[in-house]
């Protein structure tokens, strides 16, 4: 029964999603550093940041401001998916590295 | 070394606390120990075949893979919990008054033990696959490795050592109460893996809607502190929820009072007696 319910509200969710047209934005992780550190996306729509590990260790997009923990392998490439945002400064890290890996995003 | 120590620990907080309620909700179950010690192997057995295919998680459905992959995880635990409490809301009356005729020795060995061995598992699953990718990065780089391993090492010891904290503090409970709060400490622990699956969903681009922040608490309890992740797993608190992740949430105590409510016997005549 329950798994029937889950099952049903699941294709509502997929029914629900809509493919929105997403900016993108382009981030590199290079000896555990963010280049650039800073990227400016507009506010109060969805962005996508695809970040491209280029260290051989893994590392992880963390920032609980724009909501995200995304572990992005050594030598990969990840999606992250934010906003909409509210215009302000969003600080991310690399959880792994956090002593040099830091950035910030902006939503203007 | 304090570095990986603070990591691991981290990652371990949320195992550990569930760990911990798990074992008290199941107290006196004769085989807990070792069921809880299965879900605990296997689920450190899946996260080293997570991180070891981390690559092709990461890149499956256009890169969604691990967050849809955390999303189904945290649901099946969900529902996991779910049958727990529908179980304990038929059997727990029986048991309660079982415990107290015999003293508390005995109790029904056909517990959902399953289940929860399940949830133990997941929970490990979810967070072992970050510890172990996290501790390959070390070794891989080979840069004073030892003294990082050993960082993670002890983290994983105060991670174990907050489990016990977990439980011994909820055997403090009278005997008579423990499934009662049990089951609500499991209710809140649900909702607040609904609300996380829901975001995870979201960063996934499954869901596009109701994105929008409720609050921003991080200035007074930071999610990320000590206190933010305990309370993030004990109760699902959130520091900047969505209006989706307050819905899944509040959604997840609804259906779980009214399976409760559903499941729990009718009371016989006999009980006023």
């Amino acid at each position: 029964m329950r798994a029937i319910v889950l099952a049903l509200a699941w294709v509502g969710l997929s029914v629900a999603y809509a493919a929105a047209p997403a900016q993108e934005f382009q981030l590199v992780i290079r000896d555990h550093k963010f280049e650039p550190a800073e990227i400016r996306v507009p506010a109060g729509k969805r962005v996508s940041i695809y970040v491209s590990n280029e260290d051989a260790t893994p590392e992880e997009f963390d920032s609980p401001a724009l909501k995200v923990e995304k572990v992005i392998p050594g030598k990969s490439k990840g999606l992250v998916r934010v906003g909409p945002l509210d215009p302000g400064r969003y600080e991310f890290i690399g959880e792994f590295n956090a002593d040099t890996a830091k950035g910030v995003v902006i939503a203007e | 070394m304090l570095g990986s120590l603070v990591i691991v620990f981290r990652e371990a907080i949320e195992a550990g606390l569930i760990i911990g309620i798990v074992l008290a909700a199941t107290r006196g179950v004769p085989s807990r120990g070792a069921w809880v010690g299965l879900g605990i192997g296997l689920g450190a057995v899946g996260a080293g075949i997570i991180a070891l295919f981390a690559e092709a998680i990461s890149g499956a459905f256009e890169g969604s893979g691990q967050e849809l992959l955390n999303a189904s995880v945290l649901g099946a635990a969900v529902v996991m919990l779910m049958w727990h409490n529908a179980w304990m809301a038929r059997h727990g009356r029986e048991m309660a008054a079982e415990m107290a005729a015999v003293g508390r020795a005995v109790t029904t060995g056909s517990r959902p033990m399953t289940a929860l061995a399940v949830v133990v598992g997941l929970a490990v699953l979810r967070e072992g696959a970050e510890v172990v990718l996290f501790l390959y990065g070390i070794v891989a780089t080979g840069t004073s490795g030892s003294a990082l391993l050993l960082g993670g090492v002890l983290g994983l010891a105060a991670g174990a050592a907050f489990t016990g904290l977990t439980y011994y503090g909820l055997l403090a409970i009278p005997p008579r109460h423990i499934f009662a709060v049990t089951s609500v400490l499991i209710a809140l622990l649900a909702a607040g893996m609904a609300a996380q699956a829901v975001q995870f969903l979201d960063a996934a681009g499954m869901i596009n809607v109701l994105g929008q922040r409720l609050w921003d608490s991080s200035g007074i309890v930071p999610q990320d502190g000590i206190l933010g992740r305990m309370l993030h797993t004990l109760i699902g608190y959130t520091d900047r929820p969505t209006e989706l992740q307050l819905i899944a949430y509040l959604a997840t105590l609804v259906i779980m009072a009214a399976l409760t409510w559903v499941a729990t016997p009718p009371r016989t005549a006999r009980a006023t007696a």
